[in-house]
């Protein structure tokens, strides 16, 4: 409480100086003039009394600093003065200002998006109720996330470690509210998902594990707030109403709340809908194989008390009783635990790698922008010694003065800081509302939060210091005597100094950024002209599923054959091929397989996990796929005729031996059907163009239907004009069913999107990295051309040639420049190490890539050093003599 | 340095309080000569260091001030205990007392009581 007033007091006072200051001054003189009074009583002279008085006050101006200090908060009083100092230093030089303030804005800015990013998706928890507890289940060594049904369900029973554990699935569906049939993507759900995760309904109610009565007894959808708010304009009146799914009534029976968008955090479903209705949503009803594990991601809050090693442990003795149990289906049935969002971590490792990878990056121009701006203040510094030797002089303290320079720095920084966090704010909105694939519903929810605005603030006042820090050693070493005498501190030593280390190492930062965009980039062109195993221009796709508008599995085969009939029939069209799914797109389906030999089929005796397409007698020439060897499919290869397929080259290999023994060999499937191999085709690109030669198998749709389904329409016409035509040939046909029709380059882009992201903001990282250290050799050359224009010139006089001059004005830093480069050069092919997990064949040991770092190193260190140089070459050595 | 002057300084705050307990409203300069006149020493010089002190208690609440007139018929500033200083005045002559005493004892320990 005393404490608080004083201060109050003191506050207060600061701002009432003068009056006070009188008080203090008339005070004084009355006590003076007591004690002088009192000194002449005892019988000295008018002049010695008040001299005794004066002694025996002692030290005026001492005392009033120390009342001054009593009375005022010195240090606020202080800091102001310094504020106000060192705005007007900053105003009297806005150049360096706005460099130091541009410098910082980038850097600062670039940090806090990846931050961002990095906060939104890793670091922040699912917007669900206890998310600290709640974890996502994967199976295996891979960390498969995907999970059968009958697995799941036992898991979920046996367990004695979660409170309940629900599973998932992303799946798209037809939907039709009495108008115009649209396409929507769902998370088919089991019935107690919402129960398990702790949401309750914004509106009406949600579905629940008691509703569940076996295959498709719950025709229920449970909306999301957006697309409630997008598609029934907030009406409430939507509870109860009747829609067609697929064809199917389905009931709405509430909206969920608008926080909550799934449990996945980048795909932004439009609805959820029990899994028990698969039947009717997908076409078909797999729940009930235990081998078949689609993309059921299973997840669950852990009881109150238990440790993750106890749950796993937990989940892995039920493991061992399924592989007992169905030694068929599962196979090294171990355990682990995930943080859900990301898909466990089929997504989450590889982002989290990167965006750590990204993140530091950003730190390390941080750094480099500190150093720069560190370089810039100690050279500032230095030409302010007069200054601060006079001010040393005068008995202020060096803490006072140092306190002045980490004052401006600070400034600066936060100046900066404050610029960058709302450019990165805007950038971060913009993200978080941008869909990138405009047929999936993929969203990057990365709005900031207060981490973000903290670490801005954190990393503003950081750098603030650290570069502030760089000019402490010299202005601490300022001999006053010897500044004012000489007039400046020019030692151009020989030594290295520390701005020197800086500059190597900031230069070795940014050959590490250019290393690793040029090997990004390469990459990227690389996967761009490599082989797919399918060529995709001049090609159209259809993307639907027959289930959208009904077809059961009787209907299916005629209506895809019908469609297939109908679009050749296109004027232009050279072939039409049907896939159950896209290669390079949602993943692939793949299987255990077995050679003709194996009795035993457990997954363990596997001999290959090909993937698997289901595809029609024309895909392979629609697809330009190269057919090395054999046959292709016919209509005729039917459910009458014997099963047969097409493997890759990399399948015959892994099987047979080779491609020649492939054709007319067998093979089992887990079930025990032997299979014939009728033709090999060339390897391709199935599941992410980083992956090494996959072995995939194919097999004639009519053996194995599916009602997922995309048309690969071959043309050699004008896209325009046949997407017309496809779009009405397709609805001649059925009117009720949603597709999507879009060239095969354009859905490619999907596939491409992670290495171009990546390289995209490798590239803007590394441009950032190249100027900043660019104007880091500037500043370093122009700084020690104009601190040496002297001597320069009295060589000159004595006939040093240009290239001398040139060799002595800016030999260090083309040796730093050097020294620098191949540091980073170095570092940076350590570093592409982990890109190679995101672009396609990025190596950096690859010529041109090397090849490309040294020229835009040099580039750079040219443009750096030319104006420094013409500088040093336009020295007239009279005029500069004659002028000292 | 530093603790020295704290020292110093809390002692002088104590002896300010004291004095215009016993004295009543009392201008500086008159605290300054009762403090010189009863502690000799430690006021004979830098009595300015007095004023620090003062303002420090002013602005605790322990003491406050008005203008008044000096003996020599002079505007001075005239100090006074408030209701609070009196109290911390108490609260402090306990604390000192205590103190001296311990350290007191301290001082007249002989090894032999110690065994």
């Amino acid at each position: 409480m005393k404490s608080l007033k004083r201060f109050f007091t003191r506050l207060f006072n600061s701002a009432a100086r003068r009056a006070q200051e009188e008080r203090l001054r008339e005070e004084i003189a009355e006590h003076i003039a007591l004690q002088t009074a009192e000194n002449l009583r005892a019988g000295l002279s008018p002049i010695e009394a008040r001299r005794q008085a004066m002694l025996k006050f002692g030290g005026v101006e001492g005392m009033k600093q120390d009342y001054r200090a009593e009375r005022g908060l010195p240090w606020i009083e202080n800091l102001l003065l310094d504020l106000r100092f060192a705005l007007r230093m900053l105003c009297k030089s806005p150049g360096f200002t706005a460099v130091a303030v541009v410098t910082l804005a980038v850097t600062i800015g670039a940090n806090s998006v990846v931050f961002g990013v990095l906060n939104a998706l890793i670091l922040r928890p699912l917007n669900v109720p206890n998310a600290h507890s709640l974890y996502a289940i994967e199976r295996g060594p891979d960390m498969a996330v995907n999970h059968s049904y009958p697995d799941y369900r036992d898991l979920r029973d046996r367990n004695r470690s979660f409170e309940n554990l629900a599973a998932y699935n992303v799946t798209g569906v037809g939907l039709d509210t009495g108008h115009n049939p649209s396409s929507a993507w769902i998370l088919e759900t089991t019935g107690n998902y919402f129960d398990a995760l702790g949401i309750e309904p914004y509106l009406g109610r949600f579905f629940h594990a008691s509703d569940e009565h076996g295959p498709n007894s719950a025709p229920y959808i449970v909306l999301t707030y957006a697309y409630w708010h997008a598609h029934f304009q907030d009406d409430r009146g939507v509870v109860g109403r009747v829609v067609q799914l697929n064809k199917h009534p389905f009931t709405i029976l509430g909206v969920a709340p608008p926080e909550f968008r799934g449990t996945l955090l980048i795909v932004f479903p439009d609805f959820w809908v029990p899994l028990v209705n698969q039947e009717q949503v997908e076409g078909e009803n797999v729940l009930e194989a235990r081998g078949n594990r689609g993309l059921l991601m299973v997840l669950g809050h852990l009881k109150a008390g238990v440790t993750p090693a106890q749950a796993v442990a937990d989940l892995n003795s039920v493991g061992s009783y399924l592989e007992k149990t169905y030694p068929k289906d599962d196979g090294h049935m171990t355990f682990t635990l995930a943080r859900p969002g990301l898909a466990g971590d089929w997504l989450g490792t590889p982002m989290r790698a990167f965006l750590t990878g990204l993140m530091l990056l950003a730190g390390l121009i941080l750094l480099a922008a500190c150093a720069n701006l560190g370089s810039l203040f100690a050279a500032r510094a230095a030409d302010r010694s007069r200054e601060v030797a006079v001010r040393l002089a005068l008995g202020s303290g060096p803490m006072r003065i140092l306190r002045q320079l980490f004052t401006e720095a600070v400034l600066v920084s936060l100046i900066g800081g404050a610029v960058g966090l709302w450019g990165s704010v805007q950038l971060l909105h913009g993200l978080s509302v941008w869909q990138p694939l405009p047929t999936a519903p993929l969203q990057v929810p990365v709005t900031p939060d207060a981490n973000v605005y903290a670490v801005a603030l954190l990393l503003s006042l950081a750098s603030g210091f650290l570069f502030g820090a760089v000019p402490v050693r010299q202005v601490l070493h300022t001999d006053p005597y010897q500044v004012i005498k000489s007039g400046s501190t020019s030692k151009m030593g020989r030594r290295i100094s520390i701005r020197d280390l800086l500059l190597v190492v900031q230069i070795a930062i940014c050959a590490v950024l250019v290393t690793s965009s040029l090997v990004a980039v390469r990459g990227l062109v690389r996967s761009l002209h490599s082989t797919f195993g399918f060529e995709p221009r001049n090609a159209m796709l259809v993307e639907t599923a027959l289930s959208m508008a009904g077809y059961s599995a009787d209907t299916v085969p005629a209506m895809q054959k019908r469609m297939i009939e109908a679009l050749e029939a296109i004027p232009g069209v050279k072939s039409v091929g049907l896939v159950d799914r896209l290669p390079l797109y949602y993943g692939a389906n793949s299987t255990h397989v077995f050679t003709d030999k194996t009795a035993d089929l457990l997954p363990a005796n596997a001999a290959a996990q090909p993937v698997i397409y289901n595809i029609s007698p024309e895909y392979f020439d629609a697809a330009q796929t190269t057919l090395l060897g054999g046959r292709t499919f016919t209509w005729h290869d039917d459910r009458n005729a014997p099963p047969v397929a097409v493997v890759n080259r990399e399948f015959a290999g892994k099987i047979f031996g080779s491609a020649t023994n492939a054709i007319g060999g067998y093979f089992k499937r887990h079930d025990g059907t032997r299979i014939q191999v009728v033709g090999i085709v060339e390897d391709g690109k199935y599941g992410s163009l980083a992956e090494d030669s996959q072995p995939a198998m194919f097999l004639p749709i009519l053996q194995s239907p599916s009602n997922q389904m995309c048309l690969v329409v071959r043309s050699n016409g004008d896209s325009q004009q046949l997407a017309k035509a496809i779009k009405s040939t397709v609805q001649d046909l059925d009117a009720g069913l949603p597709f999507n029709l879009v060239s095969w380059n354009k859905e490619l882009e999907s596939a491409l999107f992670p290495s171009r992201m990546a390289t995209l903001s490798l590239g803007v990282l590394g441009a950032m990295g190249a100027l900043l250290s660019m104007t880091g050799i500037f500043g370093m050359a122009a700084y020690s051309v104009s601190k040496r224009k002297r001597e320069l010139g009295i060589r000159m006089a004595l006939g040093a040639q240009p290239k001398e001059v040139l060799r002595a004005a800016l030999g260090r830093a083309v040796k730093l420049l050097t020294f620098g480069s191949a540091a980073g050069l170095l570092l940076g092919i350590l570093a592409s190490r982990v890109l190679a997990s995101i672009v396609y064949q990025a190596t950096p040991r690859d010529p041109l890539v090397l090849a490309g770092v040294v020229l835009a190193m040099s580039l750079l260190g040219l443009l750096a050093t030319w104006i420094p140089a013409q500088r040093a070459l336009s020295i007239d050595p009279m005029i500069l003599l004659r002028e000292e | 340095m530093k603790q020295k002057t704290d020292v110093l300084q809390g002692t002088l705050a104590l002896m300010v309080l004291k004095t215009l307990d016993v004295l009543g409203p009392l201008h500086g300069y008159g605290i300054a000569r009762r403090i010189e006149q009863i502690s000799g020493d430690l006021l004979a010089v830098n009595q300015g260091t007095l004023y620090p002190v003062l303002l420090k208690l002013e602005q605790e609440g322990a003491i406050d001030s008005e203008w008044g007139a000096s003996e020599n018929n002079r505007r001075a500033r005239f100090y006074q205990l408030t209701k609070d200083g009196r109290k911390q005045l108490q609260a402090e002559t306990q604390d000192w007392q205590q103190t001296a005493a311990i350290i007191g004892r301290f001082f007249e320990v002989k090894p032999e009581d110690l065994s």
